[in-house]
């Protein structure tokens, strides 16, 4: 049965119910739990916003917090993983992710090629990502595209509630590493999501909306500001498509260009950087693709080519807004 | 060694520290109305070991500092009307509003800046004390860090990597007994912090770090050594924050009165007011003038970050190689 739920507590329900399906699921991280070794409440924090807590009394034992060494912990998630273990590793901020890339994208990432098969690595990496906190230009990347970029990594960018359950639960599954981005605006959004477990697929993005004039295609948190432009679209008569990816390695091409193909127009949203990013790889697939289809230039709405600024007139500025998303998808069906 | 402090220094290190204690209690008051944006760390306690340290610097000496990184700025004689600014995401802010608290630096005094990254700090000392030594400079460089930093990978590299190099730098642990909600009993693995110096070759010294005078005399000592070519060292300072990790952790990891003992015994203002008076060495009138100049400085700088404007869309491609 279906109810309302946060983003936030689908996580924390895919978690728990992956958690007492198999005993080789393990979370660890800095203060998943919190409270260790001190006086107070053990499970104090469960999360640096919460999204752990309640797991660490429910699943005595394998809700592990970590000292702040993430070259050690996530890299002996990595290791548990290869002789079997289901390990959850919480990176906090994705931005951290600077300080054990290379457990992630030398070690994690390559072993299964490397090794001609002979290895799993079924490790899930989460962090939250994406501006928007005030939080300044080292807790507010996106980074997903820099994932993406690796062979032997999957990266999962769910954009409510339902795919976020859903998504996690299939990445615990999964054999392959998984990097499972969290973006820490959605958190509070609510939406309808099964009590029970359910695995969405990877490579498999969702038409959120169907329209025949422009295809925009948003990431993560931005589908939120992709329906808002729509919807004001709507009322100057011009109908959008919205294509969520869902995951972006491995990248559902197929849908993308298909609704192109329709379409002829294609505005790519993406909050991160715009250089070597998902709305310039999305861009050049469809240039190279479906160039015949395009009526107008592809148009992208992305960040700055410059780290996320901390005061709030200059972080509003820098996040693609609908305005924004309005004013290209209406460049696209002025082009003549 | 050490030199002995005068009754100016007395003065200055007292003000040093109220300065900080008002910039943060302050920032505790304002950050309840929901106006401060973004993580705020607050520094409150601890202020003897900033000040106690920064004492035995110039403004060629070099620190990095940490998320919790205000009372590092002003004890090494960062403007504090332009870090509020800063904090309060004003375009006349240390950093024009870019940074916010987590990132206020400033070269022109050696501040090399807090850190969102725990344990950034270590490798960049590194380099600017190997800086002075390769061009003969007498200067030092200290990295500030948590009990939780302790535990990361660069702080280790760091320690090693100065210590092959023999470089003057001192690493300041500061473990006030946390990590967020994570106690330094259960993350650092053995019982003292500085009993890792020896791993890397260099002294190690524990002290109080609500004691101003210890942590002057410990660190003094350290610099004063490296300035001379001895190398580096670990001094770790022992102390408590009065506050949640950030504006707005209820704490509930903490024993209920924790803090409110340690105000009430330990307070490093208190002890420090308490022993240069009854030596009769400063008046507790010359003390109340310090505290009320301080106040309307700090009034003053909260007035002024209110009213002052805020960066605009000009601002948002500057400071940086735009090529796109
Ligand atoms: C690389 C990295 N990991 C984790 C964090 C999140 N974080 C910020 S402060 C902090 C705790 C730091 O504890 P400690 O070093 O003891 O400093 P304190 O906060 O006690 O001053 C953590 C885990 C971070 N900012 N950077
Ligand atoms: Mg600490």
């Amino acid at each position: 049965m279906a109810r309302k739920i946060t983003y936030q507590q689908a996580i924390n329900e895919a978690l728990d119910q992956e958690m007492s399906r198999d005993q080789n699921v393990i979370v660890m991280g800095e203060d998943v739990a919190g409270g260790e070794g001190s006086p107070g409440e053990q499970d104090a924090w469960g999360g640096v916003l919460g999204v752990t807590r309640g797991l660490y009394h429910k699943h005595p034992g394998r809700v592990i917090d970590t000292p702040i060494s993430e070259s050690g912990y996530v890299g002996a998630a990595i290791g548990a993983a290869c002789v079997g273990m289901r390990p959850v590793a919480e990176l906090m901020f994705v931005d951290f992710l600077g300080v054990c890339f290379d457990q992630i994208f030398n070690q994690a990432a390559k072993f299964r090629y490397m090794f001609g098969g002979k290895s799993e690595t079924p490790v899930v990496i989460r962090a939250m990502y994406g501006a928007g906190f005030r939080a300044a230009a080292q807790h507010s990347q996106c980074l997903y595209n820099i994932f993406t970029h690796i062979p032997g990594l999957k990266v999962v960018v769910p954009s409510n509630p339902y795919d976020a359950k859903g998504l996690l639960i299939q990445s615990i599954r999964d054999n392959d590493p998984v990097i499972f981005l969290e973006h820490k605006a959605l958190y509070t959004m609510e939406g309808d999501v099964p009590e029970e477990s359910y695995a969405i697929p990877f490579g498999e993005a969702a038409v959120v909306r169907e329209g025949h004039d422009v295809t925009i295609v948003a990431i993560g948190r931005m589908v939120q500001k992709a329906q808002e432009a729509a919807a004001e679209l709507q009322k100057q008569g011009i109908h959008c498509e919205i294509i969520d990816p869902r995951t972006t390695s491995p990248l559902d091409t197929d849908t993308i260009l298909e609704s192109v193909e329709k379409t002829g127009r294609l505005v790519v949203v993406d909050e991160s950087h715009p250089r070597c990013s998902m709305a310039s790889d999305i861009a050049g697939l469809a240039a190279e693709r479906v160039f015949g289809s395009l009526k107008a230039p592809i148009r992208q709405v992305t960040g700055f080519h410059s780290p996320v600024p901390f005061s709030d007139t200059l972080e509003e500025l820098y996040i693609p807004s609908a305005a924004k998303i309005i004013a290209a998808v209406q460049s696209t069906k002025e082009y003549k | 060694m050490t030199k002995t402090l005068t009754r100016e220094d007395l003065l200055k290190a007292y003000r040093t520290m109220r300065t900080i204690r008002e910039f943060e209690e302050r920032l505790h008051t304002d950050f309840a109305t929901g106006e401060i944006p973004g993580f705020v760390h607050l520094y409150a306690g601890e202020e003897a070991s900033a000040t106690g340290v920064c004492m035995n610097l110039t403004a060629d000496d070099h620190i990095a500092s940490t998320h919790r990184g205000h009372g590092h700025c002003i004890a090494k004689g960062v403007d504090p009307v332009g870090m509020m600014a800063e904090i309060w995401g004003k375009k006349t802010g240390t950093c024009k509003g870019k940074g916010g608290s987590m990132h206020i630096a400033d070269l022109s005094v050696g501040m090399l800046g807090a850190n969102g990254i725990v344990g950034g700090g270590g490798p960049l000392v590194c380099g600017t004390a190997l800086a002075a030594k390769l061009r003969n400079q007498p200067f030092v460089s200290v990295c500030f860090f948590g009990d939780g930093a302790s535990n990361q990978g660069t702080i280790f590299e760091a320690m090693n990597l100065a210590s092959v190099w023999n470089l003057p730098v001192i690493f300041l642990a500061e473990n006030n007994g946390y990590a967020e909600a994570t106690s330094s009993k259960f993350s650092v693995a053995c019982d003292n912090i500085a009993d890792r110096a020896s791993a890397f070759g260099m002294p190690g010294i524990t002290v109080d770090g609500f004691d101003f005078f210890a942590v002057y005399e410990a660190a003094g000592a350290a610099i004063d050594r490296a300035r001379k070519g001895g190398g580096p060292s670990l001094v770790e300072v022992k102390l408590s924050r009065y506050y949640g990790h950030f504006e707005g952790d209820q704490q509930t990891y903490r024993a209920p009165g924790e803090v409110q003992a340690i105000r009430d015994t330990k307070d490093c203002l208190l002890q420090f007011a308490r022993r240069v008076t009854s030596s009769g060495e400063i008046t507790q009138a010359e003390l109340d003038a310090i505290d009320a100049d301080v106040k309307a400085l700090i009034d003053g700088s909260v007035v002024k970050a209110k009213s002052d404007p805020k960066p605009t869309e000009a601002d948002l491609l500057t400071d940086v190689y735009v090529s796109y």
